[in-house]
């Protein structure tokens, strides 16, 4: 069955490097002595911690469970002891610190009583929180919590779509998962699509992974297709999958979803099998191990499995390493220490060599030859951005629509005058978001100025008026004992002007009780709707910068 | 820290694509020796020579790093092109005025590598046809029209020494494309001038085989990517379509567009001066009006203009128009509505 593929604009085709890592089985790790888990595994809020130092675990107990809606739970990877729940270093570009669950292995392995799902008949709002509670989040790299995109509710989606592209060098981990699991993979498509609703479903792999296209071709029934894609960095990425299989782009600052397609990768269908058909939640995933170490290869790893122990099991980093990356070289990042633990979203670690990866020479200025923008599969013109960049000028950067960039590092691969675009989108999109902060902030401080100057207008009206209904009913006194001097007391009540004057007195303070308690107390907490709306806004970008471009699942 | 890509691609810098571009112009060089004698050898070797001089020079006086500007290439493929737009055999002094503008005014006082708006080999050129009109009309004659074609030692000689006894009328002759201006303009017929001998099979003589082997060269370029098909396609169209229309129009007043494409500098601007990516269009759609709109001012200004070529001040004219042509010809960014606003600058 041929299927008519889209392609993108642009792309590069980096060496593979894929056979250094893809000739053996996916190998376990032993268990080790100590774990360290972090909390925030997945993009959206950390998870809350549910231990406390001392407290005995066991294997798969929830020791985080998820927060506010973009969240996700997180387990004990081994049964044993809490001894610290404290920062700690973790995988992520920024070197930071995060607050991670130390676990001492008692070495028992001892596990919590795991329950199968019956996918088939449990409520879908009920499967979706045992799958939140179990941790799931998309293995592709951007760790989204798999329950959400597993919601059809509104979302309209006809086609589900496998990621098994593995489109960045060296990664092999994928691959190998689709070799050797590739029915496991596809009892997870068929609860996936169960839930979204899909009628079509298309698993997606480059031509580059022969075995891997075979083995779920076999383990594929009639009602999945495989489609092989030609071999092009970024195919990978979730929008430009989409595109080759189906032709559908997904619009700016939109998901894959608003064009009726959710994309997961292969290893979050699995994870997915074994959530249900075993009860297990997330506790491992398969690691690349690969570049200048001794025996590269993929690991099944528990999450919380510190880098050091795994480049261990790999037999070590070979003399001569200089560092180590996480994830591909086309869009991961340093590794800074390797006390870092490995998390959902680590799929690859690379040491590196300097003939493997060379220093990068020093850049020349843009002779704007366009090779940026011929290889930019998002179709912009990196140059040109990076001319306002560079300059500063990002409002300028971002009419070039910056934001549409995926920072797949396609145009600095190509640069002839080794430009790190990249590196200038990345600094610009930081730029324009801390601004927008200080806009906001500058916006808080104004609406704040102008409601004191309302108040005191405010009150100054007010104590106007009070005096104004203090003198009427001084006046109205005066004349009612004027009066009452004149006609006597017991006809003062039937005087017509009296009564009146008695009227107007009343209505008065009628109007001022009324103006008083027209205003209720307040202060600069309770901001009109459209400014508490920027600030919902504003801190939505900011979760987003927080965490990594959004290059959905796989890479 | 995220300093990915760690990888770039392989040969890939601004040296290898001067060096390929320079590579690209070898087929043309060789047919220019083959026709007008080893004259060309030297203006190549003298503009290259100053070219480097000078950007060595403007390098230390703005305190930039020589090494990785002066191995760029840069300034040697100015130099060639310019070299190869003017006549050969011309004072030697004329070769460092033209490398001057080129080199100095047009690309550094502008900022130096990329940042200037004028096409540098063509700055020099336009100052040239502009200060030295006389010299800027003595072409090297081709074999068979010229007395004697001047070896290596001679064209040295001739253009260091000068002339001195020998007249220059013995190498030199006028362009195809000043004599048919000139002539048609006293009313000779079409046929006799094609007649004469400067006048090859579709253009100069000589010079229709250079231009030929401009296209292979720059089809070279083309085919490896080095620069797109829109700029030398819609140049080339210009041209055809303007002097199409002029020769359908009064075929005894206008050359034919075969003449137009093979004669002057045409396949050279195509290919290897209207690509110049510094100071060309940058989008498809945008190539394509500034190319084409070069060609249409070529064969103007070579029909009703002054110059016996059109195709330095058409260009540098483009260049002009080069910020506006990319703003608004910006293209559809992916997942963008068709027709949707686009980045304005």
């Amino acid at each position: 069955m041929t299927r008519k593929l889209f392609t993108f604009n642009g792309g590069v085709h980096p060496e593979g490097h894929k056979d250094v890592s893809s000739a053996t089985p996916i190998a376990l790790m032993p268990l080790l002595p100590r774990y360290v888990v972090p909390l925030r595994q997945h993009i959206g809020a950390p998870a809350r911690a549910l231990v406390q130092v001392g407290d005995v675990v066991l294997r798969g107990q929830m020791i985080g469970a998820a927060e506010g809606y973009v969240s996700t739970a997180i387990h004990a990877p081994t049964s044993g002891r809490v001894v610290a729940l404290e920062p700690h270093e973790v995988p992520h570009p920024s070197g930071l610190t995060d607050l991670c669950v130390v676990i001492e292995s008692d070495g028992l392995d001892q596990a919590v009583e795991f329950q199968t799902l019956d996918w088939r008949n449990l409520d879908p709002s009920a499967l979706r929180n045992r799958i939140r509670d179990m941790g799931l989040a998309g293995l592709g790299g951007a760790v989204f919590p798999s329950f959400i995109k597993l919601n059809p509710e509104g979302a309209g989606i006809d086609t589900l779509i496998l990621n098994g592209a593995e489109c960045e060098p060296w990664i092999t981990c994928d691959d190998r998962l689709m070799r050797e699991r590739a029915a496991e993979i596809l009892q997870g498509v068929a609860v996936m699509r169960h839930m979204l609703g899909a009628r079509e479903v298309l698993i997606g792999i480059e031509d580059n992974k022969p075995e891997a296209i075979a083995a779920m071709r076999a383990a594929a029934g009639g009602e999945v297709e495989v489609v092989v894609v030609p071999t092009l960095y970024p195919t990978g990425g979730g929008k430009q999958l989409a595109y080759i299989l189906t032709g559908r782009e997904t619009p700016t600052g939109g998901r894959s979803t608003d064009v009726g397609i959710q994309v997961f990768n292969v290893g979050t269908a699995y994870a997915l099998y074994r959530a249900v058909a075993l009860g297990e939640p997330m506790l491992s995933r398969v690691v690349t191990v690969t570049g200048h170490v001794a025996t590269p290869g993929n690991y099944e790893v528990r999450l919380g499995t510190p880098v050091a122990d795994l480049l261990q099991a790999a037999g070590g980093a070979l003399p001569g390493s200089v560092g180590k990356l996480v994830g591909g070289p086309m869009m991961g990042f340093d590794l800074e220490d390797n006390a870092a633990p490995l998390t959902k979203a680590v799929n690859c670690i690379i040491v590196k060599h300097p003939d493997l990866f060379p220093a990068k020479p020093s850049a020349l200025p843009c002779i704007r030859c366009g090779a940026c923008a011929r290889a930019c599969p998002a179709d912009l013109q990196p140059f040109e951005m990076y001319w306002f960049a560079r300059a500063k000028d990002f409002g300028k950067s971002q009419s070039y629509d910056l934001f549409d960039c995926i920072e797949c590092g396609c145009c600095s691969f190509v640069c002839p005058s080794h430009i790190p675009l990249v590196d200038f989108f990345r600094f610009a999109k930081s730029e324009i978001w801390e601004r927008e902060r200080h806009k906001h902030d500058a916006d808080q401080a104004r609406a704040r100025h102008e409601f004191k100057d309302f108040r005191l207008e405010r009150e100054k009206k007010e104590k106007a008026e009070k005096l104004a209904a203090k003198v009427a009913e001084n006046k109205a006194r005066d004349a009612a004992t004027a009066a009452a001097a004149v006609t006597g007391g017991a006809e003062s009540a039937a005087d017509p002007e009296a009564e009146r004057k008695k009227a107007i007195l009343q209505a008065a303070l009628d109007r001022a009780k009324k103006a008083k308690e027209s205003v209720t107390p307040q202060n600069t907490e309770n901001l009109p709707p459209t400014v508490e709306k920027q600030i919902a806004e504003i801190e939505a970008r900011r979760a987003q910068a927080d965490t990594r471009p959004e290059h959905e699942e796989g890479k | 820290m995220n300093g990915s890509p760690y990888i770039l691609s392989q040969n890939n810098s601004v040296t290898v694509v001067m060096l390929k571009v320079l590579a690209a112009l070898i087929p043309g060089v060789i047919a220019h020796v083959w026709f007008f004698g080893p004259g060309i050898l030297v203006s190549l070797l003298l503009c290259s020579a100053f070219a480097i001089g000078f950007e060595a020079f403007i390098l230390l006086m703005r305190g930039i790093p020589l090494k990785p500007f002066l191995s760029d290439g840069s300034a040697l493929v100015t130099a060639c092109l310019l070299a190869l737009a003017l006549p050969t055999l011309a004072p030697w002094w004329l070769y460092l005025t033209g490398i001057f503008f080129a080199v100095v005014v047009a690309k550094h006082l502008y900022g130096g590598l990329g940042q200037n708006p004028f096409n540098p080999a063509m700055v020099g050129y336009a100052a040239l046809i502009v200060s030295f009109p006389v010299y800027m009309t003595q072409w090297a004659a081709p074999v068979g029209v010229a007395h004697t074609i001047p070896n290596l030692w001679e064209a040295f000689d001739l253009v260091f020494a000068g002339a001195g006894s020998i007249s220059p009328d013995a190498y030199t002759s006028a362009t195809v494309l000043d004599t048919w201006k000139t002539q048609v303009r006293l009313g000779k017929d079409a046929a006799d001038i094609l007649g004469q001998p400067i006048f090859g099979w579709a253009g100069g003589r000589g010079q229709e085989s250079v231009a030929m082997m401009y296209l292979v060269g720059g089809l070279l370029l083309v085919s490896n990517r080095l620069t797109t098909w829109h700029i030398p396609f819609a140049f080339l169209a210009g041209i055809t379509a303007t002097a199409g229309a002029l020769h359908l129009f009064d075929p005894a007043q206008h050359a034919s567009p075969l003449f137009h494409l093979l004669s002057g500098g045409a396949m050279l601007g195509a290919f290897f001066i209207a690509t110049d990516p510094v100071t060309a269009a940058s989008t498809p759609r945008g190539k394509l009006i500034y190319a084409g709109l070069a060609g249409f001012l070529t064969v103007i200004i070579r029909t009703f203009g002054g110059y016996p070529d059109g195709v330095a001040f058409a260009i540098l004219l483009m260049n002009v128009a080069v910020p506006f042509i990319d703003a608004y010809t910006q293209p559809r960014v992916f997942g963008h509505k068709r027709g949707g606003k686009r980045g304005q600058a």
